[in-house]
């Protein structure tokens, strides 16, 4: 399958999730920020970096490209369409995904392990792996700290739309240990349909064992998986 | 041309000493000339002749290192060294200083730091695949030292979070004498194929000057020859000479800049830096033998009114100028309109070796660039030679502290605690080739499309130099080396950074030409070459003056990175042995520093000979795949080395050393030597009981003492007869000791 990854001034986890694509057995085509083409994509990958730079807030300037245009008509078709980090940033200010990334509760940038809790099976990107296994995968922003009124949040879990939450090595509730003090320790939202994926964690940092974990393989899998089984889900870009 | 600026007239003392030359050299120019420059001339002139651009004090010094190598593509002289890692490509690197900018601004001078490096090894066509810092501050229990420390830390990572390149290691220590002036030295190391090496030479009279990035401001103005005086009371006042970084726009130009690695269009690509248009425009040309002709009327501005004085002076920081045909020039700066950097034709190759500025019609100056770029006077030294004198005291010093309770201060110092509350900070992991993060020895990252991976450190004990500039500099090369070697890697090149204070006095000068003299013979005794490096001069204030710092960066190739060892013990039950001497001093330690507020006698011994043997056996030994861990010894000794490699590893260790009973006065000051002195050449090795009887002989192949000391395993950090520390309080001290108060 292919999956495009989008490529704004300043976006720099492009080539780290092609890596990973590549690993995981498929094809990484590059998305420009000023086409509005999606050039086939069966999955859209928008990934970590500084859109734009991101002086603004993060994501504010990028959910303008040509280029989003086509992502959101692409997400509204049932495509499936993954943010990480700055991408889930982007998403947000997309209105793809409810509620805002702030500056970390440290007021720090940290890049580090965190540990998440998958808190979904509705999810094309998280079925079947069950809540009892906690995956490792590792964090690296600024402004990762979620955020929503509470009813967005009570409305998040009510639906399951809570991806990944933040937990300690051992599975219990993070605490003190959260990389940047989200609301309820969320890491991942999805959209009510479950095709639009927002996380701060870098699963592509997390895809061999030389990198010190691969957890985040399971993810590129699974959407793979969702793909070839297809029928949930839109015909690919065009 | 006829020069329509200001009429020459003699410069007062005062204007002298605005661009930063003696009355000495300014009657070198007018001979060099044969006639008076004027005002915009003297000041390129000023600007070019400065220490930060003419290296006239250390060049001659700098000479006497080894700079050839079978590996070495590119020596000292371009804006980067590179040097073959097999596969057909090559890694670049340098490192430089960013000293003066961060005592005044600490967030922008380190951020710009970092952006100069960055453009230093992506101008050769490599991309930066790893960025390395040394810091060194006054007291961190100062409040403006932390200021500084915490600001320059924010400036490095707010720069290499955002263009996307992993910081992934340097070092960092406090002591008194940085209070009025901080090191920050960056390092950046990047990756090219061999077919895409650049170079900034210029050639092809008639071939277009591009100016690329950002416009045109009155930042920076004077930053070289700012750079190359001390710091005063006015230095405040200089703060407009500190430029302002862009990342974002950094990250752009990367970009289109490796998009065109390699192109036929290019002829040749410089970034601009230290004295801004004038330095990159002259470096250019003078290196391909050419001369150049600058439009200043063509230099997109950002502020109104600037005089062509100011265009070609300013460092405004994210700028490059590439020489390309005049028929490609239109196809080039597509490239760069697709990554929205604005470029402008500013001017034009010449046959001639001149350097020539206009402002439209109206030329401004004209130098032979010999004149320019080489005609500084090389400085000689101010006196016969020095050298510095051992205090011969004959007391033996001894830690006031039982050892148990020295081993927690120590760990609790902010020179040897932990290093995570900074590395948590930077993105270590961007580029998904980060094997052995940030915080133990060497920094190990992989070369993507290859097995191998590169080893990389920077190192260098300021303690050690002070007293002995000579052995002290030899020390950090050793030092470094054996950070890669423990890695399982093999050093293949370095990079240095002096930073000294004001050369115009005769002890600064010898002890400057001592550290030279020193790293030479440590890179010739382990066939490491010296290609690039950096030196800062004037680093002292009204009241004080840095210690000589050498701060060296090194490059080790692993042929297999799956096989990389690391530090922190790995494995119950595995035997522990210290490889090299166990005997040692307080003198010249961390100790010393942390119980007496001193340092004093000598910096440890150096055996060349017997260094390099121990690099040849742990390196066997980690090729056999004998070792499950190997460390350093380092600041703080054996039991420092002991307790940070239970820490990383989450490990205790019970550790027989026959020191036990001990008591008398003599004594209790060989425990402390052989607990806390900071003998060099020696490992700290972990592994397999089995693997006891084939290290036995590898060690006696390479005729060297191997002691078996003790044991893995348990959660206490215990030495027979000294000490009985739980790893829990350790890790308490340790992880504190960089943690403010606020």
């Amino acid at each position: 399958m292919r999956f495009g990854i989008t490529v704004f001034p300043g976006t720099w986890s492009d080539r780290d999730c092609a890596h990973a694509v590549e690993l995981a057995g498929h094809q990484a085509v590059m998305l420009w920020h000023k086409d509005a083409d999606l050039r086939g994509a069966d999955c859209v990958i928008l990934p970590g970096g500084f859109a734009y730079g991101d002086y603004l807030r993060a994501g504010a300037v990028a959910r303008f490209a040509p280029l989003m245009e086509s992502v959101v008509a692409f997400a509204d078709r049932g495509g499936l369409v993954w943010g990480i980090c700055n991408g889930f940033q982007i998403l947000c200010e997309a209105h793809l995904l409810p509620g805002a990334l702030t500056r970390n509760g440290s007021l720090q940038f940290r890049c580090e392990p965190s540990w998440l809790r998958v808190e979904t099976q509705s999810s094309p990107f998280t079925a079947g792996i069950a809540s009892e296994e906690v995956l490792q995968i590792p964090v690296s922003h600024g402004e990762g700290r979620y955020v929503a009124g509470e009813g967005t949040l009570d409305g998040l879990e009510r639906d399951e739309r809570v991806a990944f939450r933040y937990v300690a090595k051992d599975g219990s509730p993070a605490g003190a240990s959260s990389p940047n003090g989200s609301m309820r320790d969320i890491a991942g939202i999805v959209n009510p349909a479950g095709n639009v994926l927002g996380m701060m964690p870098h699963p592509e940092r997390a895809c061999e064992p030389l990198l010190g974990s691969d957890d985040g393989m399971r993810l590129f899998l699974n959407v793979a998986r969702a793909v070839s089984r297809g029928a949930a889900f839109a015909a690919p870009a065009s | 041309m006829t020069l329509t600026s200001d009429a020459p007239t003699v410069p007062s003392d005062a204007q002298l000493a605005e661009v930063a030359l003696t009355r000495d050299e300014f009657a070198s120019v007018v001979q060099q000339l044969h006639r008076q420059p004027n005002a915009v001339e003297l000041g390129i002139l000023g600007a070019l002749w400065s220490e930060h651009c003419s290296y006239k004090t250390s060049r001659p010094l700098l000479r006497a290192l080894p700079t050839a190598g079978p590996r070495v593509l590119q020596g000292p002289g371009e804006n980067a060294g590179a040097v073959d890692i097999g596969d057909g490509l090559a890694c670049v690197f340098k490192i430089e200083s960013h000293n003066h900018p961060s005592a005044i601004e600490p967030y922008q001078g380190a951020a710009t730091g970092v952006g100069g490096i960055l453009r230093d090894v992506f101008t050769m066509g490599a991309r930066p695949v790893a960025l390395l810092d040394s810091l060194r501050f006054g007291p961190l229990d100062e409040p403006r030292q932390r200021h500084l420390f915490e600001g320059v830390v924010a400036g490095i990572g707010g720069y290499g979070n955002c263009v996307g390149v992993p910081t992934v290691g340097g070092e960092l220590y406090f002591d008194s004498c940085y209070r009025d002036n901080c090191v920050v030295n960056a390092m950046c190391v990047g990756i090219v194929e061999h077919g895409k090496l650049m170079r900034a030479r210029a050639s092809g009279p008639g071939n277009a000057v591009l100016l690329v990035g950002a416009d045109t401001g009155r930042d920076g103005i004077h930053g070289a020859s700012f750079a190359s005086v001390r710091l005063d009371a006015t230095s405040e006042e200089r703060r407009p000479a500190v430029q302002v970084g862009n990342p974002f726009l950094e990250k752009c130009l990367m970009e289109a800049c490796l998009e065109l690695a390699g192109d036929p269009r290019i002829i040749a690509m410089q970034d601009l830096g230290a004295a801004g248009l004038c330095g990159s425009a002259a470096e250019l040309a003078h290196r391909g033998g050419v001369g150049v002709d600058i439009d200043v009327s063509c230099v997109s501005r950002r502020e109104r009114a600037m005089t062509p004085y100011e265009v070609m002076l300013s460092e405004s920081q994210e700028r490059m100028l590439v020489v390309v045909h005049p028929d490609d020039v239109r196809s080039v700066q597509e490239v760069f309109d697709r990554w929205d950097l604005h470029s402008d034709v500013i001017g034009t190759i010449l046959e001639r070796p001149e350097f020539v500025v206009r402002d439209g019609a109206t030329g401004v100056c004209a130098l032979p660039l010999a004149v320019l770029v080489d005609g500084a006077p090389e400085r000689s030294a101010p006196g016969p030679p020095v050298q510095r004198v051992m205090t011969l005291e004959r007391r033996v010093w001894q830690s006031p502290w039982p050892p148990g309770d020295t081993l927690i201060r120590l760990l609790a110092s902010p020179n040897i605690g932990s290093r995570k509350p900074i590395f948590r900070t930077y993105d270590h992991q961007v580029g998904g080739a980060t094997i052995v993060s940030p915080g133990t020895d060497a920094a190990v990252v992989r070369v993507h499309g290859t097995r191998r991976g590169l080893a990389l450190t920077t190192d260098g004990n300021a303690r050690y130099t002070a007293l002995s500039p000579r052995r002290g500099a030899a020390i950090a090369v050793c030092e470094a080396a054996r950070n890669v070697v423990a890695t399982g890697a093999v050093p293949i090149a370095l990079t240095n950074c002096l930073n000294f204070a004001n050369p115009e006095l005769n002890e600064v000068y010898w002890d400057l030409h001592e550290a030279i003299q020193g790293i030479a013979d440590a890179c010739t005794a382990l066939g490491i070459p010296v290609v690039s490096g950096n030196v800062s001069l004037y680093n002292e204030s009204e009241s004080a003056r840095i210690d000589p710092t050498v701060v060296i960066g090194m490059v080790g190739v692993l042929e297999d990175v799956e096989r990389a060892c690391s530090a922190g013990f790995a494995r119950r039950g595995d035997r522990i042995a210290i490889v090299g001497p166990v005997e040692g001093s307080l003198d010249a330690t961390e100790l010393q520093r942390l119980a007496f507020g001193i340092n004093q006698k000598m910096a440890p011994e150096l055996d060349l000979d017997l260094e390099r043997r121990v690099h040849g056996f742990v390196h066997d030994a980690i090729e056999a795949s004998l070792l499950h861990t190997a460390h350093d010894c380092a600041e703080g000794g054996l039991a420092v080395a002991l307790a940070e490699s239970s820490l990383w590893g989450g490990i205790g260790v019970r550790v027989d050393l026959d020191i036990a009973g001990e008591e008398r006065p003599w004594g209790r000051s060989r425990v402390d030597g052989i607990l806390f002195g900071e003998s060099q050449s020696r490992f700290l090795i972990s592994f397999a009981m089995e693997a006891s009887v084939q290290l036995r002989e590898l060690a006696d192949r390479h005729s060297l003492p191997l002691q078996e000391i003790g044991v893995v395993g348990g959660d206490r950090i215990v030495i027979d007869g000294a000490m009985d520390v739980a790893l829990a309080a350790a890790r308490r001290a340790y992880e504190g000791a960089l943690v403010g108060g606020e």
